[in-house]
């Protein structure tokens, strides 16, 4: 399987991090990667993660299973996570996950039928004092208010 | 960046850079006594090193409170094993983002902590396992780090003292457990991340099998300002058992939410009226959570009079816990409150031991029905049962940060609950809708 120099060249610094023998530390981050340039964790990408790091296809998928950022299928191009946990909740995040619900016509880890966007309800991700948050990929998002959420929405829409 | 208005109440030691222009290069680290504190600690004998985080009193940042200079004396230095340097940047405790501040604005600053625990266990690796969704933190620390070995503060022979040290990052994938000290080491090692059984703990037999050093990333963060003013002047900012300050995250109802780095010992009072600019919409207090949803909850009346810090909490048998201070005003739903909390719990739990993995679905199911009015009164007294009966009886401390809120809230604010029976809508939500902000 080939990837982009930058991801080959990230799975080398990744496989030189660990103490000999211990390569097979490097597998979450890779596969963390790789589902980034990828979309998902297809069987191919767990078979070639396997035999990078030195273990069967098996103990990939059972270690994989248990992460709930690594998923088999792909997601939309924007994966929308809207944060409903206690001090998100307080702010109003549970309005905003239902507003965001609404305004796309899907609900928890569906994707738009043109697979542009995908929504998550998710746990606390560390933005709490800034309340309520989603996060767009890895781009965080603060203070979001149903009007904001609109406007990034619209955003994506436009980018897509 | 910062997100937030520092506030003129915080003591700025840790976070004394963030603003500066430029704040997470090299340059302006050095400009600002950056590393000064390491090349002290590479003339000092690592018994001297160990001696000054005692006297500092510091206490672990993640949660638990443990002493740190007693955590390193525990490493055996002279084991012919590699030890390593392990950071719990997994940051995934409601009402915890401070973690992230640090690394974002200062990131020399975590790597001087990790230098300094180096020398003193004798460790010339370390791992800094950041939370998955922190993937631009990833790219933060990469970068300083890639600075730090550029001239010379990372890798061999470290500013001629004959010091060598890596450092690399290592991302998360996902899981809340992952944060657990043994179930992280589990992760680091490319696992599913089951908590190990202890004893040995992580200074004896941690990551690689090997005597590990893991620290909270604030943890590491005061140790610089620790060694470079002396463990005594940090000692003094704080309280008689516990020094220096706490990077304090004010949440839910506050008029100025964020992230304040706070003397240890600060009364919660002025923390919520002054630092926090008061309640929302001048309501009154309700219920306060100390240090991220994993402490039992204080009532308003409780909280009279209190502290941040260790021992003001304790004697109100809560803890202070990861500094996510979490506000609800008089207007909040405990009972969906304990709902939101314990879907998180059951959401997270890993599933190893019964009575959490059970425990936490079954509350999780009461709840979601009592919330939306179909409880039954021995419902109340059940979801108490049930918290208590995994009190204390779970492989890892996830059992008990289920429980501990649970059962303060379902004893202290009994009457809400009672207020949910006989199929009456939530008091607190009009037209379906909670009334909060
Ligand atoms: C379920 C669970 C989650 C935890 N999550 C974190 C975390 O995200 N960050 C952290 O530093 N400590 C976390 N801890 C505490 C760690 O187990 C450990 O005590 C801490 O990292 C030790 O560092 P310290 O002494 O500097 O606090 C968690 C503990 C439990 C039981
Ligand atoms: S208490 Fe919960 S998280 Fe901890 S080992 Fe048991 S099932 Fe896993
Ligand atoms: S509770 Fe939403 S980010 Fe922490």
């Amino acid at each position: 399987m080939t990837f982009s120099p930058q991801l080959e060249a990230r799975f080398d610094k990744l496989l030189k991090s660990y103490p000999p023998g211990r390569q097979r530390s490097a597998m979450i981050p890779m596969l963390m990667y790789a589902q980034d340039e990828l979309g998902s964790v297809t069987d191919e990408l767990v078979d070639e993660v396997a035999r990078r790091v030195g273990v069967t296809p098996l103990q990939v998928n059972e270690v994989l299973s248990y992460y709930s950022m690594l998923h088999r299928k792909p997601l939309g191009k924007y994966h929308v996570q809207v944060c409903t946990n206690i001090s998100c909740l307080l702010c109003d995040g549970d309005k905003l996950w239902e507003h965001a619900c609404k305004k796309l016509g899907i609900g928890h880890k569906e994707v738009t039928a043109d697979g542009q966007i995908s929504l998550e309800e998710v746990e606390c991700m560390g933005a709490c004092s800034w309340a309520p948050a989603i996060q767009v990929n890895y781009d965080f998002e603060h203070f979001v208010t149903p009007e904001k959420l609109d406007q990034i929405l619209d955003g994506l829409r436009k980018k897509a | 960046m910062l997100y937030n208005e520092p506030s003129p109440l915080e003591t700025r030691v840790l976070s004394f850079r963030f603003g500066l222009p430029n704040s997470a290069t090299l340059d302006t680290y050095l400009a600002t006594r950056g590393y000064e504190a390491f090349r002290k600690a590479a003339g000092m004998k690592p018994e001297e090193i160990i001696e000054q985080v005692k006297i500092s009193n510091l206490r672990g940042r993640g949660g638990a409170g443990f002493p740190t200079g007693m955590k390193w004396s525990f490493v055996p230095r002279t084991s012919p094993k590699p030890k390593y340097i392990v950071v719990n940047a997994d940051e995934s405790e409601p009402g915890t983002c401070k973690d992230r501040v640090l690394m974002e604005n200062d990131p020399h600053q975590l790597i001087e902590g990790c230098l300094i625990a180096g020398l003193a266990v004798d460790a010339h690796a370390g791992y800094i396992y950041i939370r998955g969704e922190y993937r631009y933190l990833i790219e933060v620390m990469d970068k300083a780090i890639a600075e730090a070995y550029e001239k010379g503060w990372l890798g061999k022979n470290i500013q001629g003292t004959g010091f060598d040290f890596d450092l690399y990052t290592h991302s998360g994938a996902g899981a809340y457990e992952c944060g657990e000290e043994s179930a992280l080491l589990e992760s680091l090692e490319g696992k599913r991340g089951i908590p190990r059984i202890r004893p040995p703990f992580p200074a004896v037999v941690g990551a690689f099998q090997c005597p590990t050093v893991l620290n909270n990333v604030e943890t590491y963060c005061a140790v610089p300002a620790i060694l470079r003013d002396g463990g005594a002047a940090f000692a003094a900012l704080g309280v008689p058992k516990a020094g220096g300050t706490k990077m304090t995250c004010l949440t839910g109802h506050v008029n100025k939410p964020g992230v304040y780095e706070l003397r240890l010992g600060f009364p919660v009072k002025q923390m919520i009226e002054e630092v926090g600019g008061g309640i929302r919409q001048g309501r009154k207090l309700k219920a306060f959570i100390p240090g991220g949803s994993s402490c039992p909850v204080l009532t308003a009346k409780e909280v009279e009079g209190a502290t941040m810090d260790y021992d003001s909490m304790a004697q109100r048998k809560s803890m202070l816990g990861s500094g996510g201070v979490i506000i609800m005003d008089e207007e909040t739903c405990m009972v969906k409150a304990a709902l939101r909390i314990m879907r998180f719990y059951a959401h997270e739990s890993c599933g190893w031991c019964i009575p959490c993995r059970e425990g936490t679905t079954w509350l999780r199911k009461i709840l979601t029905r009592f919330h939306a009015g179909g409880g039954t009164r021995s419902d109340i007294d059940l979801i108490g049962d049930l918290s208590r009966n995994m009190l204390g009886r779970t492989f890892c401390p996830l059992g008990d940060a289920a429980a501990m809120p649970t059962l303060s809230i379902v004893e202290k604010f009994r009457g809400e609950f009672e207020d949910h029976l006989n199929g009456k809508p939530c008091p607190f939500e009009r037209a379906g809708e909670m009334v909060t902000a």
